[in-house]
């Protein structure tokens, strides 16, 4: 119970309790849908609905048979395995370039700043089917397409808005004296760059980094124009298999993806309290 | 200053030699090297620009040659129609000479040209790719041209061609395929554009509108937009209470309700459109539950998938955390005291809300819903999965022309369009809220 002032209407009360219920029934609708995906992945029937065993609790009701479906399934680790083999890599670029480029931003003096943070951002922007057929003619003309390095390439480009976004906002409070003092100490910029520079803008860095390991991980669009049939990604699969036979393997791949996001979210969200705490900003 | 303090002057350094100041008995001011200080600044200066550039350069490079260049060349596309003048160079010289609104057929040097033409093309088996070509603005023709080389060998080049061409084919005695040839000799072309405005060449030389029935751009364009805004505002009516309820708890349980708020964001757009697929099926969960409560009987199970609803749904789902992140992050940094100096000047909650609360954050307001809008608009895994057929967007179209129609120009050209409107919104929202002000979780 809340503690309301003695001077508090019952109308007051009721709308106190009334605006909880109603954000408690959106809160619903954001997280059901994810959530109601788990128990459905360990369903025993080819159906997508709860049996009446499943609500019973009936052990017969669950089964593992759609996770084993998954493990058994060439097509679907196949799938896995590059997906596994496209994201690193593309973060790796992203991360590398859009940290050099975020730091260079970051600069008080930037010729054309304002273009050029325009340019970097705009792959986020640009709606995906655009920069998809632009990949496709493109790449297809330079011997790109359908090539491993073609995705790579073009999943990185997807990545870097969100590194530059992340980077630039840890470089905000970012205080400059530090590298002068590292300077004057008698360290070259290279030296600052990785033994001053580089850790407290680190957890900047690593978020920025998750976030162009999920676009990648889940992108569908690029990878379907740019890739080939033997390049089919976990994404590329789900949605050809949304499309055509709907089988309920995809539930149990939707779930280990949750699990996984779960994961990441964890991560970033210790770095964040990391973050807060090194450059001393108090949560507010 | 504290540089006097440290004995290092004999090495010269950008960074110091600027802040290092010394007044020379006469003339200019000298920084600790000797040189006048304002040009030493002034050098100071280029270096910090040449080495911000420089750190910039490598992605700049990176984007141009990745994803700028290709963008660009797929926007060409939408004007390009060489293949026309290359496949078919002589003809489409010779009609530059003749008069369409007399209303005869082309002389002969023209079929002449066009022998020579064809057979080039055949050999460089070019003719089946130009027929598919003039197909798009002359539908039949491309048989015309897929059967020419079997036609041409039966011709006898020294005699008068026309009426073997004629005779090989009804559609070279036709004006309207002369015509075609004619208006698409140029190397480029609006008529990709035309026909993304459903419009199409008229006989008089202007522009007219392409029969109702064909007309599907417009409408398409259309929907795309009424979905996108009904989207907006959806995500907007339910992100609203949320961000404000986030901003209103205290620290800790504010950061666990956004965790709330980011795993729907982190999650798969693929597994949170999966989910709603097996939610709104006839034989889904949505569907059972409402059958056991008795709203709807098992016999008419709600149809909620396959069409625009569905659509709707799914998409307000997946793009509410990009509504409640900026307003979450405006609205943490309105002071809680001006309600209360509201409430204590005598305004009741309703007006301290409506008249001091909501007007500081209409600025998470407009950068939540152009984020949406912007997100919204280019849609197309979700509305491919579950739209069905009146809850697609026009990427849909746009991917279904590039991948099964084949017509790339038609594509490329509605690309031009989306791309544009999406670049519109994104100059507003960089004029709003600032591109570098954009916040992530």
């Amino acid at each position: 119970m809340a503690d309301f002032p003695s001077y508090t209407s019952t109308g007051q009360k009721a709308w106190h309790y009334g605006f909880r219920v109603i954000c408690g029934a959106i809160f619903f609708f954001l997280v059901a849908p994810i959530v109601v995906i788990i128990p459905l992945s360990f369903n025993a029937t080819m159906f997508f609905t709860f049996t009446p065993e499943m609500l019973r609790l009936d052990p017969a009701g669950y089964s593992l048979r759609h996770y084993r479906d998954f493990l058994e399934s060439p097509e679907w680790q196949r799938a896995l395995r590059n997906s596994i083999q496209i994201a690193p890599v593309a973060t790796l670029l992203a991360v590398t370039f859009g940290t050099l480029a975020a730091i260079g931003l970051s600069q008080r003096h930037v010729p054309f700043k304002r273009a050029i943070m325009a340019v970097m951002i705009s792959p986020m922007i640009v709606p995906l089917i655009i920069s998809a057929t632009g990949m496709f003619f493109f790449y297809s003309k330079i011997g790109l397409q359908g090539t491993y390095w073609g995705i790579v390439l073009a999943h990185a480009v997807l990545g870097v808005p969100f590194v530059i976004i992340t980077v630039t906002a840890t470089l905000v409070g970012f205080d400059n004296s530090l590298t002068r003092a590292s300077a004057s100490l008698g360290a070259g910029p290279v030296r600052t760059f990785f033994k001053v520079q580089m850790p407290l803008i680190l957890p900047g860095v690593i978020s920025g980094g998750l976030f162009a390991f999920i676009t990648s991980f889940d992108e569908v669009v690029i990878v379907m124009f740019v890739g080939s049939a033997q390049q089919q990604t976990l994404p590329w699969r789900m949605f050809t298999g949304l499309r055509e036979q709907i089988s309920p393997t995809i539930l149990a791949v939707a779930t280990i993806l949750v699990v996984l996001s779960i994961l990441l979210l964890t991560v970033l969200e210790l770095l964040r309290r990391r973050s807060e705490r090194i450059r001393g900003v108090t949560p507010a | 200053m504290a540089d006097q303090t440290v004995p290092l002057h004999t090495v010269p350094h950008p960074g110091r030699s600027a802040t290092e100041e010394r007044a020379a008995p006469d003339g200019p001011m000298l920084a600790a090297d000797g040189r006048p200080l304002k040009a030493s600044l002034a050098r100071a200066l280029r270096r910090q620009k040449l080495s911000a550039f420089l750190l910039t350069a490598p992605l700049l490079a990176f984007l141009l040659v990745a994803f700028v260049i290709p963008i660009g060349d797929m926007l060409l596309r939408s004007v390009d129609n060489r293949i026309v003048p290359e496949t078919l160079p002589r003809t489409t010289q010779m009609l530059g000479h003749w008069d369409a609104r007399a209303g005869d057929l082309p002389p002969e040097p023209v079929f002449e040209a066009l022998y020579v033409d064809l057979q080039e093309a055949a050999d460089a088996r070019m003719h089946t790719r130009l027929g598919s070509r003039l197909n798009y603005d002359l539908p039949g023709i491309s048989s015309v041209f897929r059967g020419a080389p079997r036609a041409l060998q039966a011709m006898d080049p020294d005699q008068p061609l026309r009426e073997q061409f004629i005779d090989a084919n009804r559609a070279w005695g036709e004006m309207q395929t002369w015509q075609t040839i004619r208006a698409l000799s140029g190397h480029y072309t609006a008529g990709y554009f035309l026909s993304a405005a459903d419009m199409r060449p008229a006989a008089d030389g202007g522009v007219e509108l392409v029969p109702e029935r064909q007309r599907i751009y417009a409408q398409l364009f259309l929907r795309t937009l009424v979905l996108s805004l009904t989207i907006t505002a959806l995500t907007l009516i339910l992100g609203y209470p949320i961000a404000y309820l986030i901003a209103s708890q205290p620290l800790r349980t504010a950061n666990l309700l956004l965790i709330l708020v980011l795993l729907p964001f982190w999650t798969s757009l693929l597994v949170r459109t999966s989910s709603w697929k097996v939610l709104l099926q006839q034989q889904g969960v949505v569907n059972d539950l409402l059958v056991w409560i008795g709203i709807v009987s098992d016999a008419n199970r709600l149809v909620m998938m396959n069409n625009w609803i569905g659509t709707v749904v799914a998409m307000t789902h997946i793009l509410l955390p990009f509504m409640i992140l900026p307003l979450f992050s405006v609205m943490k940094t309105i002071p809680p005291t001006y309600v209360r100096a509201a409430k204590s000047l005598g305004a009741n909650d309703w007006t301290a809300f409506w008249r001091v609360y909501f007007p500081q954050s209409i600025p998470g307001i407009g950068a939540g819903a152009v984020l949406v809008f912007i997100l919204a608009i280019g849609y197309y895994i979700t509305p491919a999965l579950v739209g069905g057929t009146d809850g697609i967007f026009i990427s849909n179209r746009i991917a279904f022309h590039i991948s099964t129609s084949l017509n790339w120009g038609l594509a490329a050209a509605l690309g031009a369009i989306l791309l544009v409107a999406v670049l519109v919104i994104f100059w507003v929202y960089d004029r709003m809220v600032g591109i570098d002000n954009v916040k992530l979780g």
